[in-house]
């Protein structure tokens, strides 16, 4: 069967107030990954574009950024949602037969709307957004239902958050770079309970791209692919009041599927590094279970037994994660880049020594309600 | 973009008050559910007729059975709080423009008899009671106008 590899990433700093527009931002992102696979924009077959109308303030946005995303005379195609499911038809129109490259472009710049307006724009207008549910708010109702069914306290929420943010420090591209404390964590002012400001990912500006090729568009490029070997995705119910908050179901098939693909048996031992989702400190912790890196219900012991630390059996985040640095649309590519700079050998201070097989997630809606989940290596 | 030295201040342009109308078909199943609570405080659920679960608000279709659902079945107005939170921060209502005093209690709660959860306000901050598990019960606004508000919130029992 054909294979589909990355064979160039790029990524903008991060930060709360960028001063470029959105289409400088996806021009900087898309030419640093050309850069990086050795090529100019004639290698491209065809571009896949991240956006959404909420956050950018036009309909259509994905129009306003064409020429940015260098599509003159070129395919180009959208998706709205997370840079993951970007990469996800990427991969797709990659190995569609009707392409041999694709570039994967993704842009936010969360400062310049409101995110709490925004994100309650997401739910129900009938029933559900007159009651202000936004980002924070579900997540601190899918945090409480998680404390009631696992037993896990506000305490591992923050070791989550300290092992994050103390992994950020050794990343450049990341917004926030501070050692914080469990006790910094826990006396943070208090957000929507259980969840404090240092459980919530900060609001972030950026870009990011990948470059896609087959194996017979390699030729056009000078490094050697980072290879998908495996990938899944799934999608649980719109309404949250139809979920059981504290399973991700639709993270456990996604990842299954990849696993099968990727033949990972036990992903705990087998995967050498992780860069998952984590807008809010306890998601983290949920989803180790969906990833079956811990077993249903004790997603807390493994954060306490240090196995996911930078000097653990599988490091989780070492970017800094999404606590780090949450350009939303982005940070799911973001992740993806991550991971392939850990099996490139190319993640600086922050790399894992030997890393050969890498997992990146990411999702899309309320509370996680969408997953998608690379597995790749060299 | 690198600023130059003789670059002068960056500006921004702000969208104005202007904003986007809409005008949301509620549906039939919505409409009868509004209908209900508006005339006669009542509250109504679905159920499926595959798996048998009570979904409230009503709709149509099941997702895990993929099936339409059409049998009714009126549901308590007491039920049990499956999640909570304590919002410490404002937001502006986008249907009346109105700001929500904080800090204010936001539920999920399982009505008895449906087996889906709805969102509501509760009125308590007390973390010692507005607890997982803890009993509510709904409080209808005097005047009512067909909305999920005429509910006004739910208040522990």
């Amino acid at each position: 069967m054909e294979r589909a590899g990355i064979v160039g990433v790029g990524q903008t700093v991060y930060e709360r107030r960028k001063e470029d527009t959105f289409a400088e931002l996806v021009f900087e992102a898309s030419t640093k990954a050309l850069a990086d696979a050795g090529v100019g924009i004639e290698a491209i077959d065809n571009i896949i574009t991240v956006s959404n109308d909420f956050w950018d303030g036009r309909t259509i946005s994905s129009m306003a950024i064409q020429d940015a995303a260098g599509s003159w005379d070129r395919d180009i195609s959208t998706v709205e949602g997370d840079g993951i499911f970007g990469a996800l038809y990427g991969m797709m129109r990659t190995l569609s037969g009707s392409f041999d490259t694709t570039l994967v472009v993704a842009h936010v710049k969360g400062s310049e709307g409101n995110m709490n307006m925004i994100t309650n724009s997401m739910f129900d207008p009938i029933y559900q957004r007159h009651l202000g549910p936004d980002a924070t708010s579900t997540a601190a109702l899918q945090a409480r239902v998680y404390m009631e069914k696992t037993g896990a306290t506000e305490k591992d929420f923050a070791k989550v958050s300290v092992k994050n943010h103390g992994n950020g420090v050794k990343n450049p591209f990341a917004q926030i770079k501070k050692k914080i404390t469990i006790k910094d964590v826990m006396e943070s002012r208090k957000i929507a309970d259980p969840l404090k400001l240092y459980d919530c990912s900060p609001i972030s500006d950026g870009a990011a791209a990948i470059i896609l090729s087959t194996e017979k568009g390699l030729k056009r490029f000078k490094k050697d692919p980072v290879w998908i070997l495996g990938v899944g995705h799934c999608s649980d119910s719109y309404n949250l009041g139809y979920r059981d908050l504290a399973w991700p179901r639709a993270l456990d098939a996604a990842a299954q599927k990849a696993y099968k693909m990727a033949g990972i048996k036990n992903p705990l031992k087998d995967l050498d590094v992780v860069e998952l989702y984590d807008a809010y400190s306890y998601m983290e912790l949920l989803w180790y279970e969906g990833l079956g890196l811990a077993p249903r219900g004790k997603g807390a012991e493994l954060i306490r037994s240090g196995a996911t630390g930078m000097k653990g059996e599988l490091p989780v985040n070492p970017s800094g994660g999404v606590l780090s640095a949450h350009p939303v649309l982005v940070a799911g590519l973001a992740r993806l880049i991550e991971a392939t700079l850990q099996v490139r050998g190319e993640a600086g201070t922050r790399q894992i020594k030997g890393a050969k097989k890498a997992l990146a997630h990411g999702i899309n809606g309320p509370c996680g309600q969408a997953h998608g989940v690379f597995v790749i290596g060299a | 973009m690198e600023k130059k030295k003789d670059e002068k201040e960056l500006l921004t342009i702000g969208s104005g008050d202007l904003y986007q109308p809409y005008s949301w078909s509620v549906g039939h199943y919505g409409s009868k559910f509004l209908h209900e609570l508006k005339d006669h405080k009542k509250l109504l659920g679905i159920r499926c007729p595959k798996c048998n679960k009570v979904y409230v608000p009503p709709r149509k279709v099941c997702g895990k059975c993929y099936v339409a659902m059409d049998e009714f079945v009126e549901l308590s107005d007491e039920g049990e709080i499956y999640a909570c939170t304590i919002i410490q921060f404002g937001f502006v209502d986008p249907g009346t423009g109105i700001q929500r005093p904080v800090p204010y209690g936001y539920a999920f709660i399982k009505l008895d008899g449906a087996d889906t959860c709805l969102s509501h306000f509760v009125d308590s901050t007390d973390p010692e009671k507005f607890k997982v598990g803890a009993r509510v019960k709904a409080v209808f606004e005097e005047k009512r106008k067909g909305s999920i508000v005429d509910i006004k919130h739910f208040t522990l029992i």
